[in-house]
């Protein structure tokens, strides 16, 4: 495994005061490599969102200690988390959370805004990564005017425009149906392979397992196994299935 | 346009009919305080309008007087005493008081009449339309404001009528002489003023007294003080001074200007705030993902009080364009709204201030967001 660009060790997560504090993670230890597709799996309430959100330094762990990059987040302020997931840390969410008043264009630029680049640089990179995820005919469309597994992509073009490291996705294919749930598939796969940076997917859904490099299975806020699935289904797998559905793009950066 | 300014305006355009809300309690906050502070304007320049064209260096004043309109009387002879005061060069004396004027299709309405001396120097009247000052020499003449013809029942000159039943000629007219209290000046000569008045013959109001050349101010005051018993010698700046605190403070006229402008200002503070509020909370989600994906505080609260300059620009830009409206067509009247560039610009700083105090609430909600919340929606 390569240098790992989020590591998790030992984190436990307490949500919730009094009566109703639960421990929604209890003593988890993972680490999350550039280049490989992490599959995170696991019933409802075993803990997978709130180990994404840990390891996407939005929440902090009660105990043990999440590494981004080497740099451990004990401590850190609002402040400093925020410019870590800035810097390090691309999201992709189920419901895809784009800005229903922006263009798809503005919606990736917002990434590069966050991070003060200026406006011509910050929108010729976002039409690349549109393009780059079959959506340059669709710069200027609004998200309500794209479908669900556009608008997805669009949210893949977001969390990855910025040289994120680490592209987290919760139940990215949720929403989708299959044929669109695998498009979003292979941009991540690609994504991973292509360019190096960590992916985590957090899902149920048994069809992105092709996709994966490896795979965690959590229960109870404790990862229950863990194994290594590029020889198993990926040796041929979705490349295959995913050629049509992949977007003629322009390639990553 | 900046990506904040394009969220700005567009989480404003996404609910409209709030939006209209927003600009509607703006304008009404500003066209409020506008016309508060307008009329106080107003009031403040024709409360001293008499001093200000005065031609004089030092007024002599009955000890004790507060405003321009003061009832107290001088002894018509204590103008000798001011001129042996070395540095005096004139001493006019005028009178001035109210009185009753008849109008001609019948009943009276009161008047304040301003009576100097018919050659040299005094409070004449200015801005002639029809008339001169000499014709104010004639037996019987006046002149009189444009603005009141219709209170005073004349509307050219030679119309006649009478005050206290001493016959009264319109001999000039004059246009925006106009009075604080709203009754309309008569301006005529000091011997038919006192007589309209009911004043004695040696009793005066005022001498405005004019200085040699290279006089020193203060010894001359100081000489009249000491030369003439009971009054006070005031420069025009003091005797304005006195009379707007007067007026405008001892009265609490201006206080009730100030409170309507105060309440103006808290009503759309309040609007907007609300509006501001329930907009941010309508958004809640989008900023969350914006503080998900990393953007500081200070790149939301940029966005928020984005919204509100664009709420101030929109909102004061309609408030003033009504504002002027409103100056437009009270000019010719007896209460005109006064607008100038500096109520222009504290208006505006008053908008942008208030909003952004607006904002203050939507932010302090913001800052407690909780990014987690995109995993939850």
């Amino acid at each position: 495994m390569n240098q790992p660009i989020i590591e998790a060790v030992g984190v436990v997560k307490c949500l919730g005061t009094g009566a109703s504090r639960v421990q929604a993670l209890k003593g988890v230890s993972l680490a999350l490599a550039g280049g490989q597709l992490t599959l995170l799996m696991g019933p409802s309430g075993s803990g997978k969102t709130t180990l994404l959100s840990v390891l996407g330094c939005i929440l902090t762990p009660t105990q043990g200690e999440v590494l981004v990059r080497g740099q451990s987040i004990a401590g850190a302020r609002p402040g400093e988390m925020a410019r870590l997931r800035r810097d390090h840390i691309g999201f992709v969410f189920q419901n895809y959370h784009l800005l229903p008043t922006l263009t798809a264009v503005d919606n990736v630029r917002l990434a590069l805004d966050v991070r003060g680049e200026p406006a011509a640089s910050a929108i010729a990179r976002a039409s690349d990564m549109l393009s780059a995820v079959g959506l340059s005919n669709k710069l200027n469309a609004f998200p309500r005017e794209l479908s669900g597994g556009e608008q997805q992509r669009v949210a893949i073009a977001r969390a990855t425009v910025g040289d994120a490291s680490a592209i987290l996705a919760d139940e990215p294919t949720g929403a989708l149906d299959s044929a669109n749930g695998n498009a979003v598939m292979t941009i991540l796969a690609r994504i991973s392979r292509e360019t190096n940076r960590a992916v985590l997917v957090v899902s149920h859904d048994p069809r992105v397992m092709p996709f994966a490099d490896r795979i965690i299975h959590m229960e109870d806020g404790r990862i229950l196994s863990e194994h290594d699935n590029r020889t198993v289904s990926r040796q041929a797998a979705p490349s295959s299935r995913a050629a049509a559905l992949t977007p003629a793009g322009n390639g990553w950066r | 346009m900046s990506l904040i300014v394009k969220i700005a305006s567009r989480n404003l355009l996404q609910d409209r009919l709030r939006f209209v809300g927003t600009v509607v309690g703006i304008v009404f906050s500003i066209v409020l305080v506008n016309i508060q502070m307008g009329l106080f304007l107003s009031f403040d320049r024709m409360v001293t309008t008499m001093i200000d064209h005065a031609p004089a260096d030092l007024w002599i004043v009955p000890f004790g007087t507060k405003c321009f309109e003061d009832p107290s009387l001088l002894d018509r002879h204590d103008q000798v005493q001011a001129m042996a005061v070395p540095g005096v060069a004139q001493a006019t004396p005028i009178v001035i008081g109210f009185t009753e004027w008849t109008v001609p299709s019948g009943g009276t309405t009161p008047v304040f009449v301003v009576g100097s001396p018919e050659t040299g120097a005094g409070l004449h009247p200015w801005n002639f339309v029809d008339g001169d000052l000499a014709a104010l020499s004639a037996p019987d003449a006046v002149a009189i404001d444009a603005t009141y013809f219709g209170r005073l029942g004349v509307t050219q000159i030679g119309d006649s009528t009478e005050i206290r039943d001493r016959k009264v000629r319109v001999a000039a007219i004059t246009n925006g002489i106009r009075s604080f209290t709203t009754t309309p000046y008569v301006f005529t000569s000091l011997d038919r003023a006192q007589l309209y008045m009911g004043t004695p013959p040696a009793r005066v109001s005022y001498f405005l007294v004019r200085l040699d050349p290279g006089a020193d101010l203060a010894a001359v005051r100081k000489g009249l003080l000491a030369g003439i018993a009971k009054i006070e010698v005031l420069t025009p700046a003091e005797f304005s001074s006195r009379s707007r605190a007067f007026w405008l403070f001892g009265t609490g006229a201006g206080a009730a200007l100030f409170a309507g402008a105060l309440l103006g200002a808290i009503v759309g503070t309040v609007i907007v705030a609300q509006t501001l509020y329930s907009s941010t909370k309508d958004h809640l989600n989008e900023f969350a993902t914006l503080r998900a994906i990393g953007s500081s505080n200070l790149y939301i609260h940029k966005i928020i009080v984005s919204q509100a300059l664009l709420s101030a620009v929109i909102g004061f830009t309609l408030a003033a364009t009504i504002g002027f409206v409103v100056v437009e067509m009270t000019a010719e009247t007896a209460l005109p709204i006064v607008m100038t560039p500096e109520l222009t610009a504290g208006l505006f700083l008053l908008t942008v201030t208030m909003c952004i105090a607006s904002s203050l609430a939507a932010v302090v909600q913001v800052v407690r967001i909780d990014p987690a919340l995109v995993f939850r929606q």
